[in-house]
């Protein structure tokens, strides 16, 4: 008993330790201040401002445009090549993975000025397109180290005997091979877009003229201050992300079959 | 088989999560483009926060040519994006020593005043002429802000009268320091406190200001940029190096503050409009810079960044007394001595402040 | 890259024969997004301003001022990933013992705040650790002395381990849920108390998940400028922080490429010990 309250105790100090920051924003979402540095009094305002203030909302949907495009494309590349390289002899497999562990293990300021490098000599106009081509490349081995695992798994008997059974290959990969990868790409989609949606330092150096993400947005403002619908917005960022954790963890009771596709393993 | 289960949840979350974001987003950026933009555009680079985003507004609606509008932290940040020109702009709004650079590397197209009508008419002649010292002639800059530096104070932490930068070096206040984090801004106040000019290339001068700084450093709380003003307001520190356009701000804000600008002289700046050698859209920003000096924008603008404007026409129209003669907005500056503007040092001398500034920095 | 079914490494034998196809479009992108950037960088840290060959850049790194920053940030990073294993690895430990539908729920509560923007959470510590801040008015309130880390190292500890932690959480509590619970229960059956199980099972089985956690935990933290400026008041200046100013404000490409590559030596040493570590090669980051 007493190590279950300890345990219990000690998962509610990280809590607070991870979330003390984010009740502080949405603390300060509340404030009727223009600065962070002084407490106006409770207003509701700057959720109203924010839904009229465009360029906060162009950063927003660029945001979110790039993660999910930039995931998308990368869990597409990512998926393709753990499969080419699961099959790979030592050596190969080694050089690959090597490959692709450096923009994991590399310094995000290195991978950041070394695209801008490459932007740059190749006359390529920074926008929207170099920050999606930026994403794309770090967020690939996300995907290969969540899939790779999985397509050891694979057991290629089954495979062979959908074959067997006269089923076409495409229809053989994509009713027996896909099904089973499905866990590794969808968690390496995940990490990529998640990755892709905090990443500042690698976007701070690939953008352009004119186009923000929310980080780079933030950045600028960090200097003078930032503008109280950012709260506002970070607020309800937050607030959407945990009533849909909340409904999703309770959704399961009431939808057994969805589940038990998970425990066939 | 656990796994799969977090996995299945995440997925759902992201994608629903997306989903309504998207919707969320969608609802308030409709694209600033479609209706406006038969006019072409016009790409801005300009300080943080340094415009009335509704003149921005304004000017789409009057020209029909759609802005896209970028911000920049320092000149310093500012230059090789310019330079490297993978990214075109059409107007950019360096300061002063900064324009001097980019004349002499090239990198600024002469302005056609034919299309600038409002330039001429409603900025006062002093800032044309300070402007000389950068961009002889006036050929290539139109004044946009301009003011001094110097320390704001918080009258509850410094009792004495400050009126000197060594308020600065005093033990009493250590930790509550603010210092700006720009080279060139650093070393003014370093140089000026030791009377020397705040453009000097003698390593001997750079070399004291720099021991000089060193010596201060365990007595700064932090250095910053604008931070200073949200420093200042919440009471975090008693003393800061801040711009006149920020003083204004803090000071509505908070009334226990106060700004001098010290004896020893201090840096007189101008942030100018440019228009870049390889802009794409010279009319459109020639047209842009014309709508910023009009007197009713200007007016909107120094309203909202209240930083001071060189447009007396939209000095004349402010309606509050006591800022339209306000001391820090628009000081005399015949009052005081050993006024400067900052000067182009040339690549080695670049060189040489930077090197400067790091060992004070890692030290 | 082979054609041939290769047997020994358990791929499914008919789609290989594309392989080389298959494994074209990801090759293609590696080597222009990835290998020819990385040549990019190797090319300026290795010339000055004339294009002729240096090591100049590269050897920068013993002038005081760089050396000093790169011993800081190791020191710094070091310690941080240190407090990140030892906060996360009883967490992880906690988790993968609980429930199955608890355990995916607590999880996602670790990765949630990832998906708030890591400058506005680190913006936040600012506001509570500030001299007038949330934390010291509470400690005032309750008659405490005021904690003064803002603009510290310590500050910047804290900014680093608070940003890290969840990269340290996810792979360790992987590596943990891998352990087959019929092995612990052997453990115990033969005789081992909870510590013995502990230090000769448990530890033993989660060493990959420890080792890929100390990369995600050390690599950012050691290479980061952002949290060191806004927590340690521009008054710390870390190697991260050096090379960005040479790269924005400086000017000086070949510099911060010189520098870059130094860093990039460090992060190697850390994929060989991964390497070593982890012989699959595959890691267990996710």
């Amino acid at each position: 008993m007493m190590k279950k309250s300890a345990e219990k105790i000690y998962i509610a100090l990280i809590i607070l330790f991870m979330y003390a920051p984010i009740v502080t924003l949405i603390a300060l979402s509340f404030n009727n201040s223009r600065t962070r540095a002084k407490w106006g009094g409770f207003t509701l305002r700057w959720y109203g401002a924010l839904f009229e203030n465009q360029a906060i909302m162009q950063a927003l949907y660029n945001t979110l445009a790039v993660a999910l495009l930039s995931a998308a494309a990368a869990t597409l590349i990512g998926t393709v090549a753990a499969l080419s390289i699961s099959g790979m002899r030592r050596r190969s497999r080694t050089i690959f993975m090597s490959i692709t562990n450096i923009p994991m293990l590399n310094a995000e300021i290195v991978t950041g000025i070394s695209l801008m490098l490459l932007f740059l000599s190749f006359g390529i106009r920074f926008g929207f397109g170099t920050i999606l081509l930026s994403h794309i490349t770090f967020n690939i081995p996300y995907v290969i180290l969540s899939v790779l695992p999985r397509t050891k798994q694979l057991n290629p008997s089954i495979y062979e005997a959908a074959l067997d059974l006269g089923a076409s290959r495409f229809q053989a990969f994509f009713r027996v091979v896909l099904p089973d990868l499905l866990p590794g790409i969808l968690s390496g989609f995940l990490m990529a877009f998640t990755m892709s949606l905090d990443d500042f330092i690698i976007t701070h150096f690939t953008k352009g003229p004119g186009v923000d993400t929310l980080s780079t947005k933030i950045y600028t403002e960090v200097k003078k201050g930032i503008k109280p619908e950012m709260y506002a917005l970070s607020a309800l960022i937050f607030l959407t992300v945990l009533i849909l954790l909340l409904l999703v963890n309770y959704r399961p009771k009431l939808q057994k079959p969805s589940v038990s596709v998970a425990e066939r393993k | 088989m656990q796994k799969r289960t977090v996995i299945t949840k995440l997925g759902c979350l992201a994608v629903t999560g997306t989903l309504l974001a998207g919707l969320l987003s969608g609802c308030g950026a409709s694209p600033a483009s479609s209706d406006s933009a038969q006019n072409g555009e016009v790409v801005v680079y300009n300080w943080g926060e340094y415009i009335d985003p509704d003149a921005l507004e304004m000017f789409e609606e009057e020209t029909g040519i759609r802005v896209i509008y970028d911000e920049f932290e320092t000149n310093e940040i500012m230059y090789p994006k310019v330079e490297a020109g993978a990214s075109q702009y059409d107007v950019i709004c360096p300061s002063d020593y900064m324009i001097q650079k980019m004349i002499d590397n090239d990198l600024l197209q002469e302005l056609d005043f034919t299309h600038i009508p409002n330039a001429k008419k409603n900025i006062g002649a002093q800032y044309w002429e300070q402007s000389e010292q950068f961009d002889p002639g006036n050929k290539y800059s139109v004044p946009y802000c301009w003011g001094t530096v110097g320390i704001l104070y918080n009258k509850t932490m410094v009792q004495e009268p400050v009126d000197s930068w060594s308020v600065l070096w005093e033990e009493q206040y250590a930790d509550n320091i603010l210092m700006q984090d720009s080279v060139r801004d650093a070393f003014m106040v370093a140089l000026k406190l030791n009377g020397n000019s705040m453009n000097s290339t003698d390593p001997d001068e750079l070399a004291a200001a720099r021991d000089l700084l060193i010596e201060q450093k365990p007595l700064v709380q932090a250095y910053v940029i604008d931070q200073v003003r949200d420093k200042m307001i919440g009471g975090e520190a008693a003393l800061g190096v801040i711009y006149s356009g920020e003083a204004i701000y803090t000071q509505r804000e908070n009334p226990d503050l106060e700004y001098v600008i010290p004896k020893e002289g201090t840096n007189v700046w101008i942030d100018s409009w440019v228009i870049p050698k390889n802009a794409p859209n010279k009319e459109n920003a020639e047209a842009f810079i014309d709508f910023m000096c009009r007197p009713d924008i200007a007016l909107m603008n120094f309203d909202y960044i209240t930083y001071s404007t060189p447009n007396d026409a939209a000095r004349e129209l402010i309606e509050d007394e006591e800022i339209r003669n306000s001391s820090i907005a628009f000081p005399d500056l015949s009052q005081y001595e050993n006024l400067e503007t900052f000067r182009y040092l040339g690549e080695e001398g670049d060189e040489l402040y930077n090197e400067m500034w790091k060992e004070v920095k890692s030290k | 890259m082979r054609k041939k079914t290769d047997k020994k490494t358990g791929g499914f034998g008919t789609i290989s024969l594309r392989r080389s196809a298959m494994s074209a479009p990801y090759l293609f992108w590696a080597v222009a997004f990835i290998i020819i950037p990385l040549l990019m960088i190797f090319y300026y840290g290795l010339t000055d301003k004339t294009g002729a060959f240096t090591l100049a850049n590269v050897a920068a790194i013993a002038y005081a001022e760089h050396s000093k920053a790169l011993w800081l940030a190791l020191g710094l990073s070091l310690i941080s990933t240190v407090i990140c294993l030892i906060l996360a690895y009883p967490l992880a430990l906690i988790l993968s013992q609980r429930k199955l539908s608890q355990q995916s729920f607590l999880v996602l509560i670790f990765i949630l705040p990832m998906w708030m923007n890591f400058l506005l959470r680190t913006l936040a510590w600012q506001t509570l650790l500030e001299k007038t801040g949330v934390l010291n008015s509470v400690l005032s309130f309750l008659g405490l002395p005021a904690l003064n880390i803002i603009n510290t190292p310590g500050a910047i500890i804290l900014g680093m381990v608070y940003n890290f932690l969840p990269f340290m959480i996810l792979p360790l509590y992987n590596a943990l849920t891998k352990i087959d619970p019929n092995v612990i229960n052997a453990a115990h059956d033969l005789g081992a108390n909870g510590v013995q199980t502990f230090c000769r099972v448990i530890f033993p089985l989660s060493i990959p998940g420890v080792i890929s956690g100390i990369t995600m935990v050390f690599v950012p933290a050691l290479t980061t400028f952002v949290i060191s400026n806004l927590l340690g008041g521009s008054k710390i200046l870390l190697i991260g922080n050096v090379i960005e100013q040479e790269f924005t404000q400086a000017g000086n490409w070949h510099l911060g490429s010189g520098l870059s590559i130094v860093l990039m030596i460090f992060i190697l040493v850390n994929m060989v010990l991964t390497n070593i570590f982890d012989k699959n090669g595959e890691g267990t980051v996710l």
